[in-house]
């Protein structure tokens, strides 16, 4: 009798959802043959809010399925919210900014954030080299298409360029690791590399093993842009449409960090001091680098797309803090850094999609200036997204920083928490101008916006609401998040 | 009716709420009511509240409302709630009292800003901001509001933002003040380590059992507390923000630079007692700075001509003051002078601000002048201000300095404080001298107005002299609350006495130990004499010099004048930083600029934001736009982990 | 006898002229070509692994690798067909607009 395995869809289910959901936006063009930009939005934010219900209803699973290849845990759970939530929020702000920048690939637009999102979660869920592989490259693909939306915009076309030939560069050390770790450890599967290394010890000092290692996070390195692989960043970020930037800053960077975690716990935990290293002098580098070079920019949007860069030197602090004995704290207090950052760093973007006027980029510190006068409201909103940032309480990138630092002085990483307090007081500085420019200049010209739309005013209530909440109330999902991780260790 | 303490802080933040919303909409008279009025509803509930604590009995009245748990994680625990206690009450009082009433003076003197709205939208923040500073339950808390005044100070500051002078003044006190936050985050977080909470009760509790006096932990968790303060309550070296944070408008000086912000650093270390009790070599510190701060801040405000410039250093002078007692273990003595100097300076400053709205923005008081005969009130409050900080009996000031000083004589601790209590005295003197040499320039003598100017010299409205008024009475009476020689009728040592258990006995201690060597009454009587004749011969000198002869104040000037350029310039403190910071700084800075098209960045302490922006221009010089030199910082960086892991 | 080790030589060597490739070569297309050269090095390491192990995953990997890298080309040609018809030129040392 042939035995047939059937595997356990709920595993799977928003992915499922997502994927229809993007062909069936992309599919109703092609066939009633006109744009229709509210049925993309419609269709799109309807998908995104039910594969956010039924993640929601299976967060406290534990399943795995398709051989284990696959595996949804609370860890999956959460990262998946993360991208989810991103996607409805990047939904919101992008809808009057598409229409705005002419374009008229509404229904690829919609379909291609779905697909990156599926590649997230493929990546959050992976528990095989191989898925993993796959959800990083359906997630990269739709971001390398994303960048280079606006066809006739030279630095969109740039920014698509750089981005897919350094993208798909990367992603050829990490098969190389792959290949490598697949060699000495006799399998794909992250459970039974650990096992393999756990029962053989000898492979510890096996200089193969290490140099895939090494090229493997080179990979992920890239995709989280840490210092030295994070020179794409600035230039894409800023070609990009900005709805993509904000896109591309929160999501992707979140699946990296899940896809790398549970590589590294499930499969490389006992490698610990050989990574622990490598990534405390990168996240020193990768903070003080982001901060600095942020100081000299004069385009906003050029200057958040360095401070997301000095945002994961702080999480790689915690990355590092993992290691020192209060792991489950360290881990959650990753997760939680990664929401925080999604709905604060979206809103910002969002408000430069909010300042976008014809003949105003919306992206130079200039176009901020007087903001306070002519929309108190959206003033304020930049405001609290930009405190957050600098890490001021009351704000969710104040509670995300205090989670990090504290698991880092548990874990006796001092050298780590001075520098990275340090690095904060630098980084308060080119946050806090942005501030000046807006309350304390008069506007350089008058007029009003061409890019408001309830939706984005949804969108920024949304990313407001997370920056505050996160901010007064982060009990509660930092204990979610603690509680997700502890299934990794 | 403790619990009407969770709504102190709930009305001025419902006020920021409406005014952001719809604040544009409203009237002016609209925007007063709603921010005076929700002040004023934080004042009437802080009386309840504080009537209900005054109702419980003595030793336990302290009560904490727990309005959530912020972060429960793991072993990790911070509930955030208010705190009443004595010490909260005492601040909340101050707080919505004189914040109160300096929002009514706000409503006269912004009368015809253009942002108007945006100005009482910051103010109400302040409060709010403030209010949680003082309330808070913890570090946490505290550091929160912390933030949030220093916020509002920043902006208030800047307020007039098309002045350059203004939003230059703003920066260097958001600068100086990061420099001291940087200090009070690493305190927070050696307080997180060492006893994994933030929550006072939690670490005042379990301090002793953890540590001896002198562990060097509670001293590094002190000293890095206090380089906070010292940034917020612009103690020496990092005083030199406040002078020129007078930029903002008047009541912001009173109501954030004089009465309630400046002094969270006192607030805060007096908060804190428990944890500077165990490390008394950092004590003896904060005595010693707040005394040389004292003194130095003294000294510079005997020349000033900006009449609110000597009230600023008067400030400094005064919250020197402040810390000289808290370093001595009296911290009920300096609160009480934080009380009484939130009365007499804020009453200073609004006198001040109404002099100047009157001369239509003239802050110089060497063109001033016989201003008694057109503003009868600002004149005699301003005057009752004046007494009351220089000393005389039995206005608020003398009363609360006095304590300070007879506390720091009594501190027993060998002749080096025998010098802070000389300091102390000194500084009196001076301060004597420097407001009456002000109410003597401004109020009396021959007018030195411009004729244009004169002519329209008027009183100013009753907004501004009703609270006038008030804050007059409260610098006249306020002493009382801290009657010296007979302990019984002290209200504020009996009040706050509970909340420094740990300092009582320290102080209990020094009290017994000078009683052995001379009866205390004598000693005390005897230093009140001290005291005022120091403060009457203060004001005799500035009455000789300014008034009967004025040739005797260029002589002096002339024999003395390198003394008189120290003062006057400041003790060349900002060019002392000039020189040893910002402009090495800046070479070294100009030197890699020069390269880069940049344009030339001013004032003090901007030098070390250049070299960060400096190197930060020569990092982005590596991001040469090239897709293959971006490849190959991958491939070196790969090469370098792979360096990094096999050798 | 040609071992493994001849196998994983042969990859490395094969990755590295890609490298080189990707780093010196100044016409897109020709980077494009280096970076599908990686792709197989990889692919030679992983039926070598594969062989050597007698495990299939290798094996499933390297179809995997040749259908992304198949999607890969098409991108990155479309890609360069945008960037060609705005620039008229897909010489990488004349796109830096964005810098710094």
């Amino acid at each position: 009798m042939l035995d047939i395995l059937v595997p356990d869809f709920r595993v799977i289910a928003p992915e499922l959802i997502l994927i229809v959901t993007a062909f069936v936006i992309i599919f109703w063009e092609l066939i009633t043959r006109t744009a229709r930009h509210g049925m993309s939005i419609f269709l799109g934010a309807a998908g995104t809010l039910v594969a956010l219900a039924v993640t929601a209803s299976l967060a406290q699973k534990t399943i795995s399925t398709f051989g284990d290849a696959l595996v949804l845990d609370p860890f999956a759970s959460f990262f998946k919210m993360i991208f989810l939530v991103g996607l409805l929020l990047t939904i919101a702000i992008s809808t009057r900014y598409m229409v705005d920048e002419g374009t008229k690939d509404h229904s690829e637009y919609y379909g291609l954030l779905i697909l990156a999102v599926v590649g997230m979660m493929v990546l959050a869920t992976g528990r095989e080299l191989i898925t993993i592989f796959l959800g990083l490259e359906l997630m990269s693909m739709s971001l390398y298409v994303l960048a280079g939306l606006f066809k006739t915009d030279v630095r969109s076309n740039e920014a698509a360029l750089k981005y897919f030939v350094l993208g798909s560069f990367a992603t050829c050390f990490m098969l190389f690791g792959m290949s490598y770790i697949y060699g000495i450890a006799g399998t794909t599967h992250l459970r039974q590399i650990g096992r393999a290394i756990a029962e053989n010890p000898a492979l510890l000092a096996d200089k193969g093993l290490i140099l895939g290692m090494f090229t493997l996070l080179v990979g992920f390195a890239f995709k989280i842009s840490a210092v030295p692989f994070h020179q794409w960043t600035p230039d894409v970020y800023e070609g990009a449409p900005t709805s993509v930037t904000a896109f591309m800053s929160a999501g992707p960077k979140a699946a990296a960090f899940a896809a790398m975690i549970r590589v590294l716990m499930e499969a490389l935990p006992l490698m610990k001091t050989d990574w622990e290293l490598l990534f405390t002098v990168v996240a020193v580098l990768t903070m003080t680098v982001g901060n600095l070079v942020a100081l000299a920019q004069e385009s906003v949007k050029r200057m958040l797309a360095y401070s997301s860069i000095a945002h994961v030197g702080y999480i790689l602090i915690a990355f590092v803090a993992s290691v020192g004995g209060h792991a489950d704290r360290a881990l959650s207090a990753i997760l939680f850094y990664l929401l925080a950052y999604t709905f604060m760093n979206t809103g910002a973007f969002a408000i430069l999609i909010f300042l976008r006027r014809e003949g105003i980029s919306g992206e130079k510190l200039d176009d901020f200036a007087g903001l306070s006068r002519r929309s108190p409201i959206g003033a304020l909103a930049m405001l609290i997204f930009l405190f957050s940032l600098a890490g001021i309480p009351p704000t969710a990138g104040f509670a995300a920083k205090l989670s990090v630092f504290y698991a880092a002085v548990q874990g006796g990483y001092y050298a780590l928490v001075v520098i990275g307090v340090i690095n904060s007081a630098v980084a308060a500085y080119y946050y806090l101008r942005v501030v000046v420019v807006m309350y304390m200049q008069e506007p350089a010209t008058e007029g009003g916006y061409a890019g408001t739309s309830p939706l984005l005013w949804a969108g920024i209530a949304l990313a407001l609401a997370g920056t505050i909440v996160l901010g007064v109330l982060p009990g509660g999902v930092l204990e979610a998040a603690r509680l997700s991780v502890i299934s990794l260790l | 009716m403790t619990d009407a303490v969770a709504l102190v802080p709930l009305f001025p933040l419902l006020a920021v709420l409406v005014n952001l919303f719809i604040g544009k909409r409203l009237s002016k008279k609209a925007v007063g009511i709603l921010a005076c009025g929700a002040v004023g509803a934080s004042l009437g509930a802080s009386v309840l509240a504080v009537a209900g604590l005054m109702a419980m009995e003595v030793g336990h009245r302290s009560v904490e409302v727990i309005l959530f748990p912020w972060i429960v994680s793991g072993g990790f625990q911070v509930p955030i709630g208010f705190l009443l206690d004595p010490l909260s009450a005492v601040m909340i009082l101050v707080v919505t009292g004189v914040g109160f009433l300096i929002h009514v003076y706000s409503t006269g003197y912004m009368h015809e800003d253009a942002g108007f709205a945006r100005y009482f939208l910051f103010l109400n923040l302040f409060v709010f901001a403030m209010l949680l500073l003082v309330l808070g339950n913890s570090y946490l808390l505290l550091f929160i509001g912390w933030e949030g005044v220093g916020l509002c100070s920043y902006l208030l500051i800047g307020f007039w933002f098309t002045k350059d002078s203004a939003s230059d003044a703003g920066k260097k006190a958001f600068i100086v003040n990061r420099v001291g936050d940087f200090g009070f985050i690493l305190g927070m977080l050696l307080i997180v380590y060492h006893f994994g909470t933030l929550h006072y009760g939690q670490v005042f509790a379990r301090a002793p059992e953890l540590f001896h006096a002198g562990d060097l932990p509670m001293v590094l968790i002190t000293a890095l507390l206090f380089v906070g303060a010292m940034g917020k309550s612009a103690q020496l070296p990092l005083h030199v923000w406040l002078p020129d944070a007078m930029e903002g408008p008047t009541p912001v000086s009173a109501l954030i630079h004089a009465a309630t912000m400046v002094t969270a650093g006192v607030y805060m270390v007096c908060r804190s007692s428990a944890l500077y009790e165990l490390a008394p070599v950092i004590l003896s510190l904060v005595a010693v700075i707040g005394c040389l701060t004292a003194f130095f801040a003294g000294t510079i405000a005997l020349v000033q001509n900006d009449i609110k410039r000597v009230l600023a250093y008067s400030t400094v002078s005064q919250l020197g003051y402040m810390f000289l007692a808290a370093g001595v273990g009296a911290y009920v003595a300096a609160i009480f002078h934080l009380v009484t100097h939130a009365f007499f300076k804020a009453l200073l400053f609004l006198g001040s601000g109404s002099v100047i709205h009157a001369l239509h923005e003239e802050q110089d008081i060497r063109k001033m002048g016989g201003l008694k005969k057109y503003m009868p009130t600002t004149h005699r409050t301003f005057v009752i201000g004046s007494l009351a900080i220089a000393g005389i009996p039995p206005l608020a000031g003398f009363m609360s300095k006095d304590e300070i000083l007879y506390e720091v004589f009594n501190a027993g601790k060998g002749t080096g404080w025998v010098l802070l209590w000389i300091g102390g005295i000194v500084t009196a003197l001076m301060t004597a001298f420097y407001m009456f040499r002000l109410v003597y320039l401004t109020f009396y003598g021959e007018s030195r107005m411009d004729e244009e100017v004169e002519k329209h010299v008027h009183e100013s409205p009753p907004p501004i002299t009703v609270p006038l008024t008030i804050l007059a009475v409260l610098s006249a009476v306020g002493g009382f609350l801290g009657i010296p020689v007979i302990k019984k009728w002290n209200i504020m040592h009996n009040w706050l006495g509970e909340a420094f258990h740990a300092a009582a006995e320290h102080t209990t201690e020094a009290a017994t130990h000078a009683a052995s060597a001379v009866s205390h009454l004598t000693v005390e009587l005897g230093l009140m004499t001290v005291s005022v004749v120091v403060a009457v011969s203060g004001i005799l000198i500035a009455r000789t010099i300014i008034l009967r002869r004025p040739a005797l104040a260029e002589k002096m000037r002339n024999d003395y004048s390198f003394l008189y350029s120290l003062f006057l310039n400041k003790w060349w403190v900002d060019e002392l930083y000039d020189l040893t910071i910002v402009n090495p700084l800046k070479r070294f800075a100009d030197m890699c600029w020069s390269v880069f098209d940049v344009k030339g960045i001013d004032g003090t302490v901007n030098g070390t934001a250049k070299v960060a922006n400096v190197s930060g221009g020569v990092l982005r010089k590596l991001q040469t736009g090239f897709v293959q030199n971006y490849a190959l910082g991958i491939v070196i960086g790969l090469a370098l982990m792979l360096v990094l892991a096999f050798f | 006898m040609i071992t493994l080790t001849h196998y994983l030589v042969l990859g490395a060597i094969v990755f590295l002229i890609g490298i080189m490739g990707v780093l010196l070569r100044r016409n897109v297309i020709i980077i494009l070509l280096s970076i599908e050269l990686m792709l197989n090095a990889v692919n030679i390491n992983m039926v070598a692994f594969s062989d050597y192990l007698q495990n299939m995953s290798g094996q499933v990997f390297v179809f995997f690798i040749m259908t992304v890298a198949a999607a890969e080309a098409a991108i990155g040609l479309a890609i360069v067909v945008v960037l060609f018809r705005n620039r008229e030129t897909i010489d990488v040392d004349r796109i830096n607009v964005m810098r710094w």
